[in-house]
């Protein structure tokens, strides 16, 4: 897929997730990309992780962080 | 011979406590309130009658159904006579035989005696009752002939009316208003010249819907459907279900032989209870068009012509396609679409088939473009995807609420039921940026229509929660006791913010703050208040959130958990519903449960025999954006047409067009066919076995009637396929589908073909702890536990109007046609939507010089396409509407892209459009009728390419 179109949907979770309570904002992000995005959607939208983000809000680019580290913990272990 | 007939006891049933009375020496215990007439035809006594039906209240004009009551005088009606205590009835005495037999001299004196070639020979109540009473002479003659001078009247393409032989029993009359709430019909005239009359000139040009509810009511030929007076009378009938709406009537097939002569809404369907609408009582002759599609078909390239080919052929052709794409581009690079018209058994194959076959979770349904919002809503309120109710409930709401849906167009057998309860004086709130005809029809009035802006449904029901918080509205007893109290707080405190008031909403959607506090007042001290929805909900960026956010309202007011209340999606196509359970989704299995839970995944890799995957496949936009992007080269279509029907149509083909192989499963050439490389030609509803799961959960038999048009059923088809890919599917029979079904999903446990044999239906959850069904959802706890409060934020959607763009185009349904109209455009529905037209208020109309009729190039960010312009005031300014059922016309051209942020279900209902006079048809139109119908040639045949 496009790098824009999956920046589009992060950003969009992000959007309904930053108004829930502080500790599920970050979570709650992680774990709707973890259910619902397919391995190979995760894998390029880490990739934009490490070209900087651009255009990935904040709020995302913290969860999609997280979830790449446990997804990394999961594959190697 | 004619088919037989449900038993007709005369009156409705009552419940209640019994009473004791004798009738022909008989003693009876029956329900008080229940007339003579049940009484006695529930205990096998036959009293005649003709103004009586038991689908319609008691009338007693007819006068023939009299009997004699011991202490009583005279002989009165048993239709309208109600059983007391203790009361005596006789029900055949020489008095009651002269009397009935003077009543019918009195009938056919004024009837013609032409019943040998009348097309209800054998199928009259009037004759029957001629037979039941003795009638041996009419000593007043046959010249009373007052009505034969008028012509029948042929409009309706499905039934004539003939009022020669009407007997003004007035029953068509009482079932247009009591059953269909149509009031199309009247009694004009007097005396003999009583007549049944429309409010126009014909039936065609009146308000009559055609719902057929006349045509079932008419004791005499009067009002008989044309296929009969074709055909004959039908002598064999099936009970089955439905293919259209999620509503999921229950129908008898008649038929002759294999043929069928007419399809009869059951008394013993529990969605509908005997009624029906056009398109399920009248628009089955598709199943039999000439353009249905009844041999296999393959082809190299889309451009070259279609070959028709014997079914191992075409399952050795696609199974060696997506072998090799597998190969060169690895696992992930197919999946595949069930179908949310097929059966729950075809559409679990599917899945499966994609599951252990293809090796990943590429698949997905329709209800990703409609429903999917409902799923991921509902599952996180309150703990499973379905809505709350069965639709009997909506006969206890105080309050109706109907948030985005047109249930008179779009689900009109509910609709009837529905429109009943308000015309008993329950109150009604229409939250809809169209004035929908609910909001004001005849006896019914909506105490408040929020004609809100698209897009803004999240802050209006924000604002109404704002009303119910700061109030002091809340049910405070059942949050307490069910809902989770440290997320009702949180939520309570959002929803209470100012910048949530009615006051500071009102600039966002456009509904004044007055009527959203009234509106919220009324729902929630109204009494019963129920929501019932619509894809008004869904089909927007926040339409998951709008749908947690109705769950709120719900809880917050304590309407969960008892007939006539509840949160209730109308799903759009038949099996919505059921292909959602069935575990279409890419990241669930039946019955909802994440493909990444071990216990679950444990259990379907030990029933199946292969190894699953635990991560989440592709979206049906995901896989269609992975085609452009070259990544995703395979796909197997059943029964969806996504070149119609999903947005954003020049995207969509252009996936199609760099995919290797596309396998289309379906009754005729339909748009998506076009791509393809394989076509399995599909089987309808009538020819074969299965289920139907409608909008209230309610499992429904489908039976076949008629052998398959192709040979095989589309379960056949698939399990062909999945035998050519080297998949060990072993059914005889979709019974052993659902049984494995049943094995493999909780929810499900106790459904098989034998209980509902036995049941008629059933509701899920069937299960050991619920082995009559489940009506009502959420009784004593959620499905979760506790219910979940959620902070639904308003987030305007990023589809903005402009100065290029200032409308905004909102997309649905009309009564007459069915989603993108594979279905009823092969049928004379057209004669009611013959094309798609542009709904446009009169002020933007006249800014634009835009006249009744004129062609109108409709253009967004996506695309253009031209149409007719119809001027409505049923619109707001600043928005409007068109349907998609018309391939030609390309609605979905102009859709764009945005989607609902949880589920990806596209946002239909919001795009920003200009419209501008034009006197040509736009590029993509004119391109897809010079090139589109080359790449569906059939070799050796001229007549493929309609």
């Amino acid at each position: 897929m496009k790098i824009d179109k999956l920046v589009r949907m992060a950003n969009q979770i992000a959007a309904f997730f930053a108004s829930q309570p502080e500790r599920e904002r970050e979570a709650g992000v992680a774990e709707h990309v973890r259910n619902f995005w397919t391995p190979a959607m995760r894998r390029d939208i880490y990739a934009h992780l490490d070209a900087g983000a651009p255009g990935l809000d904040p709020l995302a680019a913290r969860a999609l962080a997280a979830l790449r580290d446990t997804d990394s913990a999961r594959e190697a272990g | 011979m004619s088919a037989p007939k449900d038993k007709d006891f005369g009156t409705p049933a009552r419940d209640g406590d019994s009473v004791t009375l004798v009738i022909d020496g008989q003693e009876l215990r029956v329900a008080r309130g229940t007339s003579v007439m049940a009484a006695a035809m529930r205990a096998g006594f036959q009293i005649p009658k003709l103004c009586a039906t038991d689908s319609l209240e008691a009338f007693g004009s007819c006068r023939l159904c009299l009997v004699e009551i011991e202490g009583r005088r005279g002989a009165p009606a048993s239709c309208t006579t109600l059983v007391e205590e203790g009361m005596v009835v006789r029900t055949q005495t020489p008095r009651l035989a002269q009397l009935r037999r003077g009543v019918m001299e009195l009938y056919i004196s004024d009837h013609p005696l032409d019943c040998l070639t009348c097309s209800a020979n054998g199928d009259c109540e009037l004759q029957d009752m001629a037979g039941a009473v003795g009638l041996r002479e009419v000593r007043y003659g046959q010249e009373g002939a007052r009505h034969r001078t008028v012509a029948p009247d042929e409009s309706n393409p499905y039934f004539t009316f003939d009022s020669s032989k009407c007997i003004v029993c007035s029953r068509c009359v009482r079932a247009c208003e009591d059953v269909q709430g149509t009031f199309a019909l009247t009694i004009d005239g007097r005396g003999l010249a009583s007549m049944v009359a429309t409010g126009g000139a014909d039936f065609l040009q009146s308000e009559c819907v055609s719902c057929g509810a006349c045509v079932q009511a008419c004791p005499t030929a009067t009002l008989n459907e044309k296929s009969v007076i074709d055909m004959g009378a039908p002598t064999r009938a099936i009970e089955t279900t439905c293919a259209y709406c999620g509503v999921g009537c229950g129908f008898r097939a008649e038929l002759q032989g294999d043929k069928v002569v007419r399809m009869v809404p059951s008394r013993e369907g529990k969605a509908n209870e005997g009624h029906s609408c056009v398109k399920g009582r009248f628009a089955w002759g598709y199943a039999t068009h000439k353009d249905r599609i009844t041999r296999p078909m393959i082809r190299e390239a889309i451009t070259d012509p279609w070959r028709e080919v014997a079914w191992e052929e075409a399952f050795a052709f696609a199974a060696q396609r997506f072998r090799d794409i597998q190969a060169r581009h690895g696992r992930e690079a197919i999946g595949g679409i069930t179908s949310s018209r097929c059966t729950n058994e075809e559409t679990f194959l599917v899945q499966k088939l994609i599951r252990a076959g293809f090796g990943n979770n590429n698949v997905d349904t329709c209800a990703r473009v409609c429903h999917s919002p409902t799923g991921y809503g509902l599952k996180t309120a309150f703990g499973t995807s379905a809505g709350t109710q069965d639709f009997r409930s909506v006969a206890q709401a105080d309050v109706i609420m109907v948030i985005g849906a047109n249930p008179t167009d779009a689900h009109p057998v509910f609709a009837a039921r529905m429109k009943k309860r308000l015309r008993q004086g329950a109150k009604l709130i229409v939250v809809d940026p169209r004035r929908i005809d609910l909001v004001r029809a005849p006896h019914i009035e909506a105490a408040h229509h929020l004609a809100l802006r698209p897009g803004s449904n999240v802050a209006l029901i924000n604002a109404l929660a704002h009303v119910i918080v700061t109030e002091g509205l809340v049910n405070e007893a059942f949050v307490r006791e069910r809902c989770d109290l440290q997320d009702f707080e949180i939520w309570a405190r959002f929803v209470a913010l100012e910048q949530n008031a009615p006051e500071a909403v009102e600039a966002i959607c456009g509904a004044p703050a007055g009527e959203i506090r009234a509106a919220a007042r009324l729902y929630a001290a109204g009494g019963n208040a129920a929501i019932y929805y619509g894809l008004g909900v869904t089909e927007h960026s926040q339409g998951s959130t709008m749908v947690m956010g109705m769950a709120n309202l719900a809880m917050a007011t304590g309407n969960l958990g008892r007939p006539g209340v509840g949160v209730n999606p109308l799903r759009g196509q038949n099996n919505v519903q059921g292909a959602c359970d069935m575990g279409s989704f890419p990241h669930e299995f039946s019955g909802y449960r994440h493909v990444s839970d071990e216990a679950t995944r444990d259990m379907f890799e030990a029933m199946w025999g292969v190894p699953l995957s635990r991560e989440p496949g592709l979206r049906i936009p995901n896989m269609l954006d992975e085609a452009v992007e070259g990544r995703f080269k395979g796909l197997y279509v059943q029964g969806e047409d996504i070149a119609q029907s999903d947005p954003d149509t020049q995207h969509v083909t252009q996936a199609l067009r760099n995919m290797d192989c596309v396998i289309v499963q379906d009754l005729f050439l339909n748009e998506t066919a076009k791509y393809a490389h394989v076509f399995f030609p599909g089987s309808s509803f009538l020819e074969k076995d299965g289920t139907f799961t409608n909008a209230e959960r309610r499992i429904s038999r489908v039976r076949k009637a008629m052998a398959p048009l192709a040979g095989l059923a589309d379960w056949e088809a698939t399990l062909g396929f999945a035998r050519a890919l080297g998949c060990d599917f072993d059914y005889a029979h979709p019974a052993q589908i659902m049984d494995e079904i049943a094995a493999l999903t909780p929810t499900f446990a106790g459904v098989s073909y034998a209980r509902l044999d036995e049941l008629g239906s059933v509701q899920w959850p069937c299960n050991a702890q619920a082995p009559q069904g489940t009506p009502i959802m959420h009784v004593d706890r959620f499905v979760r536990g506790k219910g979940k409060f959620m902070v639904t934020e308003y987030v305007a959607s990023d589809e903005r109007t402009s100065a290029r763009f200032p409308l905004i185009l909102t997309t649905g349904r009309i009564l007459s046609q069915y989603n993108v109209g594979v279905q009823t455009q092969r049928t004379a529905n057209n004669i009611w939507h013959p094309e798609d037209v542009l709904e446009i208020h009169p002020f933007d109309a006249e800014q634009r010089g835009l006249r009744e009729g004129d062609l109108v190039a409709l253009q967004s960010r996506a695309g253009e396409v031209s149409l007719r312009a119809h001027l409505s005031e049923r619109m707001q300014p600043g928005v409007v509407y068109t349907t998609f059922h018309h391939a030609r016309t390309g609605a979905n051209v102009v859709t764009t892209d945005h989607s609902d942020w949880a589920t990806n279900c596209p946002e239909y209902k919001v795009t920003a459009v200009q419209a501008q006079r034009t006197n040509r048809w736009s590029d993509w139109q004119e391109e897809e009728r010079r090139g589109a119908d080359l790449m569906r040639i059939i070799a050796g045949r001229a007549d493929a390419a309609e």
